[in-house]
C-alpha cells in the first residue's frame, strides 16, 4: 500500500534515501548591479509570501561606546522617512493584511513582513525606501530609547538567567564584540542618540550591503523584475568597509564566574569553549562539532542525559550545544542542571567525567546512524515552513557563507566520522579557552 | 498617507483572499471522525489529537496528576522502557509532542511518508499503553518540580497565577496545571493510570490531519491509532463565573521591572457577538503597533516594550486579558493609560477608519495562516473543537466583513467593564498599592 517497502527500521537508515525532493530544487538566486543579492524559495501551497531584507551588519559591527545601537536603529526604521510618517510602514502593511517586524542578532540586521503574494511589490517599495531615506526627530526617537530600555528590562534586568548569561559571554571573549550584549549595555543604551543611530545607518545600510529574501508563491522572475524596479535605483556604497572586528588573541586562561541571585530557584553550571564557526568552502570542522553537540546532548538517547539522568540520576538535566552558524567564533557549551543533593561543584566534576569517557570509548555507531537519518528527514520536514527556510538562507548569507555552502552542509554533514567528531572534541574541550559559569541562589539581604 | 496612497487604495478594494484549501471529512470504521487536508507535495504528515477536558480532570488533592501524565506518554511504552522508546521514535525520525492545558491534552504528531506506519504503530502504545515506570515517575517528577521551583521565582509566571488564583479559587482553573511541590510529589503510578484513563477517552478526542495521506489511509489508521482508548472519561470540571473587583493588587517581589496583567469576564466563543469582540479587540489591543494600548503606551510615551489585550474563552469561563510591563517607578503611569482607553472604548466605540482598517487586516491576514501541514492540523482541530463546521474558512471572512460600527459600540458597552477592570502587578511598583 505505501510506497515505500517496510523494512526494519535499522536497515530502513542506511538503505533507502528519502524520496528526493531537496530544497535546492525551490531556490533562485540573483545579484543585481548595485551588489544586492537575491534569494528566492518557490513554495506554492498558500498564496502568501515573506519578504525580508537582512544587512551584514550587527551589534557586533558597532563602534565601541555606542552597544545597543543596531538595535536601536531597527526600531528607528519604523519611524519614518521623507514618504512614511512614523508607524505608518506597519499601518500599510496591515491594511494589506500583512505582518512585519524585525530583528538584530551579532552579524546581522533584518526586516521582513508576511503578505498575500500580490502585495509583494509594495512591500519592496517601502522597504527600498527607508533603506536610504529615514527621517528622524532628535526629540521623538527618546520615547523609542525608553522602549528599548523596557526591552532590556524585559528580557534581561528581569531574568537572572540572563544577566548569567551576559556575563558569561563578556568573559568568553577577551577581545571580540560578541562580549557586548545585542541590545547593549544598559550605561550606554541610555545615552543613544540620533547621531550615534545615523551614523551606522549610513555606514551599513546600502544594497550591495544586503540580502533579499522572498519566500512563497512568487516566481523567481517576477521577483527580479520586482527587485529591479524597487531595489535597483538605489546606488551601492562604495565606501562600505570590509567587514572585519576585533579578533580573538590566544586564550590562555580558564575563567570561572559565580553569578549568585536571590531569585535563583534552580542552580546549574555551563561551561562554554571558543569553537570554530561555519566558514565558506570549510565547513567540516562545524559539521563534526554540529554532530558531537547531537551525541552529547541533542536528545534524551545521548551521552549526557542517558549518562546523568537515566542512569547516574545526579542531574535533572543536561545537555550539550553548538551552533555553527556565526560569522567569527562561536562557542561550543555544556550545561548540567544537578538533581537534589548535589552540589555544583560535583555537577561540575560529573559533566567533565562523562564528557572524557566519552572521548576515550568513542561515537556510538548506531546513535551516530540515528542523528544523521534525523538530518535527512528534517530537509523534508523544513519545506513545510517557508517562512523558516527564509530565515536559514538570511542568516547564513550573513553570516559569511555563501549559497553553495548552504546546500553543501547537509551532505558535509553526513560524510564525517566518528573519527572526526573524536577528533573535534578533543580540540574544542581546551579549558583555556572556556569560561564556566555557576548560577547560584543567594540568600535575599533583609532590610 | 502620501506617496502610498494611490496604490493603497487600489490593493484595499480589492477582494479579500479565501482561504485555499479543502477540508475533508473522514469516518472510521469503528466510528472516529478526522478532518484532513491532502497535501503530497512534501512526503511527511502532520497529525494532531486532542482530548478536551486536560488538566481541569485533576480530581480534589492530586493536582498535577494529568500534568505528569501526560509527560510520561513517552517514556515507555508497551514492550519499550523510556530509552528504547526514544531510540525508536529516532529511528524513525518522527516526532509526538505530548501537551497539556487547562482545557485539552493535545497530541502534535509528524512522520514520514516513508515509515507512516511503524510511527503510528508507536504513537498507539504511548497512547494506548504508556508504562508509568516508576523511575521514569521519578524522574520526571524530579524535572517538574525543579520547574515549579523556578516558576516561584519567576515574575511573569506568578503575575499569571495571582490573577487566576483570585479569579478562579478552587476550581482548577485557579491554580498551576503542574501542582505544587507538595501535591506531584505526593502523586503515584495509581494516579497517573486513572489520570491516564480519566483523560484520554474516545469521547472527547478531536483528530486532524495534513499532508501526504488519503481519506482512506487516514480511516484506516485512526482506528488502529485509538479504538483501544476507553469509551468514556472522567465528567468535565464545571462552568464557573468569573467577577472581579476594579483596583490593583500588588505582589511584591524584588525585580526591575513590574509585571501587570490585567481583566475581567470575557466573552464565550460561541457568542453570537464573538465576532464583533474579537475586532473590537483587534483595534485596543490586538497584535500590532496600531492597536490603541501599543499606541498609547509604548509609541506616545515609551513606557513599555509591548502591551496587548486578548479574550481568553475557556471551555468553563471567559476571561478577557491584558498583559504590561514596566519599570517600576513607571508602571503606575502605564495602567492609568490603559485604564483611560479601557474606558473610552467602552464609551465610544471605534471609528469608521478603525474598523475598516481592522477588517482589512484581519481578512487578508486569514488565508495566511494556512501555509503548513503543521498549521493547517492545528487549526483543523481547533476548529472542530470549536464546534465549527469545515465551511467555516470559506464563510469566516464575510462574518467580519458584516460587523457593523453599531455593533462594536453595542459589543464594547457589553464587554469592556472599566468597573471590574483587576490589575495584578508583580514587582516593587512606585505608587501602586493593594
Amino acid at each position: 500500500m505505501r510506497r515505500l517497502i517496510a523494512l526494519a527500521s535499522t536497515c530502513l537508515l542506511a538503505a533507502v534515501p528519502l524520496r528526493a525532493q531537496t530544497i535546492e530544487d525551490q531556490v533562485t538566486t540573483f545579484q543585481l548591479e548595485n551588489g544586492m543579492d537575491v534569494v528566492v524559495i518557490e513554495d506554492h501551497r498558500a498564496p502568501a509570501v515573506v519578504h525580508m531584507v537582512w544587512y551584514r551588519a550587527g551589534s557586533a559591527d558597532e563602534q565601541p561606546g555606542v552597544s545597543g545601537v543596531a538595535h536601536f536603529l531597527e526600531h528607528l526604521l519604523f519611524k519614518g522617512t521623507e514618504k512614511l510618517a512614523p508607524g505608518e510602514f506597519s499601518e500599510i502593511v496591515k491594511a494589506n493584511g500583512g505582518t512585519d517586524n524585525a530583528f538584530t542578532s551579532y552579524d546581522y540586521t533584518a526586516y521582513f513582513q508576511r503578505v498575500a503574494a500580490d502585495r509583494l511589490g509594495l512591500m519592496m517599495e517601502m522597504e527600498a525606501d527607508r533603506m536610504k531615506n529615514v527621517q528622524l526627530d532628535r526629540e521623538d526617537i527618546l520615547t523609542e530609547r525608553d522602549v528599548i530600555i523596557e526591552e532590556r528590562n524585559q528580557r534581561v534586568e528581569n531574568d537572572p538567567g540572563s544577566l548569567f548569561r551576559e556575563q558569561r559571554m563578556a568573559a568568553q571573549y577577551l577581545n571580540h564584540p560578541y562580549g557586548t550584549p545585542i541590545i547593549g549595555w544598559r550605561h550606554e543604551m541610555v545615552n543613544l542618540d540620533l547621531d550615534d543611530a545615523l551614523a551606522y545607518y549610513k555606514q551599513f545600510y546600502s544594497p550591495n550591503n544586503a540580502v533579499l529574501v522572498v519566500a512563497g508563491d512568487v516566481m523567481p522572475d517576477e521577483v527580479l523584475a520586482l527587485a529591479q524596479e524597487h531595489y535597483g535605483p538605489i546606488p551601492r556604497n562604495d565606501a562600505l568597509p570590509e567587514r572585519a572586528r576585533p579578533s580573538e588573541p590566544p586564550q590562555m586562561a580558564e575563567r570561572r564566574i559565580s553569578f549568585e541571585d536571590p531569585r535563583v530557584a534552580q542552580p546549574y553550571v555551563m561551561r562554554t569553549y571558543l569553537a570554530p564557526e561555519r566558514d565558506p568552502g570549510d565547513q567540516r570542522k562545524a559539521a563534526a562539532l554540529t554532530l558531537l553537540a547531537e551525541v552529547l546532548g541533542g536528545s534524551q538517547t545521548s551521552v549526557m542525559p542517558q549518562k546523568l539522568q537515566f542512569e547516574e540520576r545526579r542531574s535533572v538535566y543536561a545537555s550539550a550545544f553548538y551552533s555553527g552558524l556565526s560569522l567569527d567564533d562561536t562557542t561550543f557549551g555544556v550545561v548540567n542542571v544537578p538533581a537534589e543533593g548535589v552540589t555544583l561543584e560535583e555537577a561540575e566534576a560529573d559533566m567533565d567525567r562523562i564528557i572524557a569517557e566519552f572521548i576515550e570509548t568513542g561515537v556510538d555507531a548506531e546513535q551516530l546512524e540515528r542523528i544523521k537519518f534525523q538530518l535527512r528527514a528534517a530537509q523534508v520536514y523544513e519545506l513545510d515552513s517557508s517562512d523558516s527556510l527564509a530565515r536559514r538562507y538570511g542568516a547564513a548569507l550573513t553570516s559569511g557563507l555563501t549559497i553553495e555552502d548552504v546546500h553543501a552542509w547537509p551532505e558535509i554533514v553526513q560524510s564525517i566520522t566518528p573519527e572526526e567528531i573524536i577528533a573535534a572534541a578533543e580540540d574544542v574541550f581546551d579549558r583555556d579557552k572556556a569560561v564556566t559559569g555557576f548560577l547560584r541562589t543567594a540568600p535575599e539581604v533583609t532590610q | 498617507m502620501k506617496f502610498f496612497g494611490p496604490l493603497i487604495a487600489f490593493m484595499m478594494l480589492a477582494a479579500p483572499l479565501r482561504a485555499e484549501i479543502d477540508i475533508v471529512e473522514v469516518q472510521s470504521p469503528g466510528g472516529i471522525n478526522a478532518w484532513l487536508v491532502e497535501e503530497q507535495s512534501i512526503p511527511f504528515v502532520a497529525l494532531e489529537l486532542r482530548f478536551k477536558g486536560g488538566a481541569s480532570l485533576d480530581q480534589p488533592g492530586k493536582r498535577g496528576a494529568t500534568y505528569l501524565m501526560t509527560a510520561l506518554l513517552e517514556e515507555g511504552a508497551g514492550d519499550l522502557d523510556a530509552r528504547a522508546y526514544a531510540e525508536e521514535v529516532e529511528s524513525l525520525a518522527a516526532s509526538f509532542d505530548f501537551d497539556v492545558s487547562d482545557d485539552a491534552v493535545s497530541v502534535s504528531a509528524r512522520f514520514l511518508t516513508e515509515n507512516q506506519d511503524e510511527a503510528l504503530a508507536l504513537l498507539r502504545d504511548a497512547l494506548i499503553q504508556p508504562r508509568f515506570d516508576q523511575d521514569a515517575i521519578d524522574r520526571v517528577r524530579a524535572q517538574i518540580i525543579s520547574g515549579i521551583r523556578s516558576d516561584l521565582q519567576d515574575p511573569d509566571t506568578i503575575v499569571g497565577r495571582e490573577f487566576d488564583r483570585m479569579v478562579f479559587g478552587d476550581h482548577p482553573y485557579g491554580s498551576a496545571i503542574e501542582g505544587t511541590e507538595e501535591s506531584v510529589s505526593a502523586l503515584t503510578q495509581e494516579d497517573l493510570i486513572a489520570a491516564h484513563e480519566g483523560a484520554l477517552a474516545r469521547d472527547r478526542v478531536y483528530v486532524s490531519a495534513a499532508g501526504d495521506i488519503s481519506a482512506e489511509e487516514l480511516a484506516a489508521l485512526l482506528d488502529d491509532l485509538l479504538a483501544g482508548l476507553p469509551e468514556t472519561g472522567t465528567p468535565q470540571a464545571p462552568d464557573i463565573d468569573v467577577t472581579t473587583e476594579a483596583g490593583v493588587t500588588v505582589v511584591p517581589f524584588d525585580v526591575p521591572q513590574s509585571v501587570a496583567i490585567f481583566g475581567h469576564e470575557g466573552i464565550a466563543r460561541d457568542d453570537p457577538d464573538f465576532f464583533a469582540a474579537y475586532v473590537l479587540n483587534e483595534i485596543l489591543g490586538g497584535g500590532g503597533f496600531e492597536a490603541r494600548l501599543m499606541e498609547e503606551v509604548r509609541e506616545k510615551r515609551g513606557l513599555t516594550y509591548g502591551v496587548y489585550s486578548y479574550l481568553v474563552p475557556k471551555d468553563h469561563a471567559a476571561l478577557y486579558l491584558g498583559r504590561v510591563a514596566s519599570a517600576n517607578d513607571r508602571i503606575a503611569e502605564a495602567i492609568e493609560v490603559i485604564r483611560d482607553e479601557w474606558t473610552k472604548m467602552a464609551e465610544n466605540g471605534v471609528t469608521e477608519e478603525e474598523l475598516e482598517t481592522a477588517k482589512t487586516y484581519l481578512t487578508g491576514a486569514y488565508p495566511l495562516r494556512f501555509d503548513g501541514n503543521g498549521r493547517i492540523a492545528n487549526i483543523l482541530v481547533g476548529m472542530q473543537m470549536d464546534d465549527l463546521t469545515p465551511e467555516y474558512v470559506t464563510t469566516r471572512n464575510a462574518q467580519i466583513e458584516a460587523i457593523t460600527l453599531d455593533d462594536i459600540k453595542r459589543v464594547a458597552a457589553r464587554i469592556l467593564k472599566p468597573d471590574a477592570l483587576r490589575f495584578v502587578v508583580v514587582g516593587q511598583p512606585e505608587g501602586l498599592e493593594s
